[in-house]
């Protein structure tokens, strides 16, 4: 028989050590865990990828790369969107191809400028959802400031691909000195959240019509640089921001936590989740803080600035529900936790597999 | 959320618990929940943390997917590997190990494997696709069973010839009473499930009482709802009494639901006996389809191999089933064993103990070290 209980959590942590923090590759094919955003995501980016392609901006491992050009700093990102279905309440493939880079790009604290679209279509996609598409593309581009300047077309046979997938990359400009990055959380500060969690999975499970739930709300998708930009003017101390996207809430303050080397601690009863999402999550036995966002931001900064930042928040439109959420501590370091409404507290951990794929 | 926040109220949890310290002071008691939904509640809420040392919960063998043996697995490989099929499980069966491999894997090697929510979507997949042979994985307790049952009888009525049933349903008293009649252990009480319960009702826990003299208070899935059936286990015990007691009567009558089981009894028989994980083969703890159903029982449709597979032998998940050892006490827990590479059902599920410990538990583990700092997470 083992040990004591608390010998244990050292020996998973020094297993977890032994990889280097990193997940270990075992499968012999891709499955759709591979892309859950969580766990086993990170496995096959770091196992193939990072081992492959190995340098300092890539190893950096955040939504996007920063480096300088000539003196000018600039961010630069890519995402890809296989969204099924490809229109549902609140937004569609192409709004979302838009808001999903321009949020990479915001979340380093640069302005985004430009993008690209690439686009694969499947033979027989009818054009007039394409037309829909581009339109959708360009007011989406429109409202977030950002225009797209290249771009490339393919067609696959009818069946190599469902319907079109998307790609945008996108760059922008920091303009303002100081970094934010995954890696600046310290202990004491706040972890501030700017809406409801979960909307943008809810709605498009939902819209596949399989569950026949019928839900009114609508994705979140949203272009986050305006707000951002709101932040950023204040003058006050930002460390870190990310938009909550695949593998959601709890998902991305994993990240954070390991990359700073903190704890993170959430309190339940603080958690912004509306009831057609909490309800949705209770039937499908869910949990929120695992599904994705495409229009949230997670702003972690020290406790001194907080209220200013707060008070910006809520003046946005896309950050009205904007509220504090957890706090930054120092140990257990690289983990997450949950302060539960009843005074339990339990590890909220990565996204292990994906319950369901093909939301972004 | 109506319904549901009121089972949650903070306010409502710090009274119990200092009433069930006040009335187990003194004792050291074992309590198991049956059900892996309690499981997991107790590990989402952090019941465990705020319950008095007085109380020791000892996680039972209710979990669908973990009981599941190795060989079934295999079996349903075998039968999503065949050309033509359209395999459909619950999510949770997807990432299971079999000795080959998992479900998912089979997807990704190219066996068409879809989740699905209930039978009946397997049967409108059937219904959709007349040129492909639909089967559904269908796995669970008293609380999944009457679907399967009932999208069979429509399967029949409407006669899609297509449609079969992969029929793992197991149930919860043999497993109970097999875990009573274990010599190496020893309960106080039980927390009673409370979806199957719904089902069957309350009558088929009293031989707990009567014969093996334990308290039996079946219980809901929020954190009030199981520390109410803690409080009331407590005081049996304090009282001497043993009876079936019923925490969930907003969903559980005394009769169960008869629809429910006669749907049950109409297209499902008890095997002889089934193989569980980690507890071995139990006698007439399982339904199999009845030979009138024949032509919908993939089992006897298709070609199984239907061999028993022993369990890898790091894993010890029927010990943490029987609730002998605490699953951190396991050898592999959390080094070779973790939720994204499972060795033992019991880390796949949700609901398995392993995985609810490692999932939401690690924390109260090391809690005691964590304390030190100022700034340590409260």
């Amino acid at each position: 028989m083992r040990e004591d209980p608390a010998g244990v959590s050292d020996r998973i942590e020094r297993a977890r050590q032994a990889r280097h923090g990193r997940y270990l590759l075992k499968e012999e094919f891709i499955t759709l865990s591979h892309g859950s955003g969580g766990k086993a995501s990170h496995s096959l980016i770091e196992g193939v990828f990072v081992a492959a392609l190995r340098n300092p901006l890539l190893d950096r491992m955040e939504d996007q790369a920063v480096f300088t050009v000539e003196g000018a700093r600039l961010a630069f990102t890519t995402d890809s969107y296989v969204v099924d279905p490809i229109f549902f309440p609140g937004g569609d493939i192409g709004k979302l191809a838009v808001n999903g880079t321009v949020n990479d790009l915001a979340t380093s604290g640069a302005d985004p400028l430009y993008l690209s679209l690439g686009v694969i279509l499947e033979e027989g996609f009818p054009l007039s959802d394409l037309h829909r598409i581009a339109a959708s593309i360009r007011e989406a581009a429109d409202r977030a400031g950002v225009q797209v300047i290249t771009g490339d077309t393919k067609v696959v046979p009818r069946g190599k691909a469902d319907k079109i997938f998307i790609n945008t990359a996108g760059v922008g400009v920091l303009r303002r000195q100081g970094t934010i990055s995954l890696s600046r959380a310290r202990p004491g500060d706040r972890v501030l959240m700017s809406g409801p969690i979960g909307d943008h999975g809810v709605t498009v499970l939902a819209a596949r019509g399989d569950l026949e739930l019928e839900l009114e709300i609508e994705s979140d998708t949203a272009p986050l640089n305006g707000l951002i930009r709101a932040l950023l003017d204040t003058g006050v101390e930002v460390h870190c921001l990310k938009d909550p996207t695949r593998g959601g809430v709890a998902t991305a303050l994993n990240e954070i936590a390991m990359h700073s080397g903190v704890s993170i601690a959430l309190d339940e009863i603080n958690l912004p989740v509306s009831p057609e999402v909490q309800g949705a999550c209770e039937i499908l036995g869910l949990d929120p803080l695992y599904i994705a966002n495409e229009g949230r931001l997670l702003v972690i900064a020290p406790p001194e600035g907080v209220d200013v930042l707060l008070r910006t928040m809520r003046n946005h439109e896309f950050g009205a529900g904007s509220r504090i959420i957890g706090e930054v501590f120092t140990e257990p370091q690289s983990m997450v936790f949950l302060r539960t409404e009843i005074g339990g507290t339990r590890v909220v951990d990565m996204l292990a597999g994906d319950p369901l794929p093909r939301i972004c | 959320m109506k319904y549901l926040d009121e089972y949650r109220d903070g306010a409502l949890v710090a009274p119990l618990v200092e009433k069930i310290a006040r009335l187990s002071a003194g004792r050291a008691l074992k309590v198991m929940e049956v059900c892996g939904g309690h499981t997991h509640t107790i590990y989402k809420h952090g019941i465990e943390e705020i319950l008095p040392d007085t109380v020791d919960l000892v996680h039972g063998p209710g979990c669908p997917v973990c009981v599941i043996p190795m060989g079934r697995i295999d079996d349903a490989l075998a039968l999503a590997r065949t050309p033509g099929v359209i395999f459909t499980t619950y999510g949770d069966m997807m990432r299971v190990p079999g000795s080959k491999g998992s479900l998912l894997e089979a997807k990704a090697e190219g066996a068409d494997v879809r989740f699905v929510y209930s039978p009946l979507d397997a049967l409108k997949l059937a219904r959709a696709n007349p040129d492909r042979r639909v089967i559904f994985f269908a796995i669970g307790f008293e609380t999944t069973a009457p679907s399967t049952a009932l999208t069979l009888l429509r399967a029949q009525a409407e006669g899609v010839p297509n449609f079969s049933i992969f029929c793992n349903h197991v149930t919860i008293i043999p497993a109970v009473k097999a875990i009573l009649d274990s010599p190496d252990l020893r309960l106080d009480g039980f927390i009673g499930p409370g979806h199957v319960s719904a089902i069957i009702g309350t009558r088929p826990y009293r031989f707990i009482a009567q014969d093996y003299r334990k308290p039996v208070v079946i219980a809901g899935f929020e954190p009030v709802d199981i520390l109410q059936a803690i409080e009331m286990i407590v005081r049996q015990i304090v009282e001497s009494r043993a009876e079936v007691e019923n925490q969930y009567t907003r969903v559980v009558i005394e009769g169960g639901n008869g629809k429910a089981l006669e749907a049950m009894m109409r297209t499902m028989e008890l095997r002889p006996y089934f193989e569980w994980r980690g507890l071995g083969f139990i006698t007439h703890s399982a339904l199999k389809l009845r030979p009138e159903f024949a032509a919908f029982d993939a089992e006897a449709l298709f070609d199984v191999p239907g061999v028993r597979i022993a369990d890898p032998k790091a894993c010890q998940c029927g010990e943490v089933l029987k609730g002998t050892i605490k699953p951190w006490q396991c050898k592999v827990f959390g080094t070779a064993c973790t939720p994204e590479t499972p060795i033992g059902t019991c880390m796949v599920s949700s609901e398995g103990a392993c995985a609810a410990y490692y999932n939401y538990g690690r924390y109260a583990m090391s809690r005691p070290g964590a304390a030190a700092g100022e700034e340590t997470a409260p």
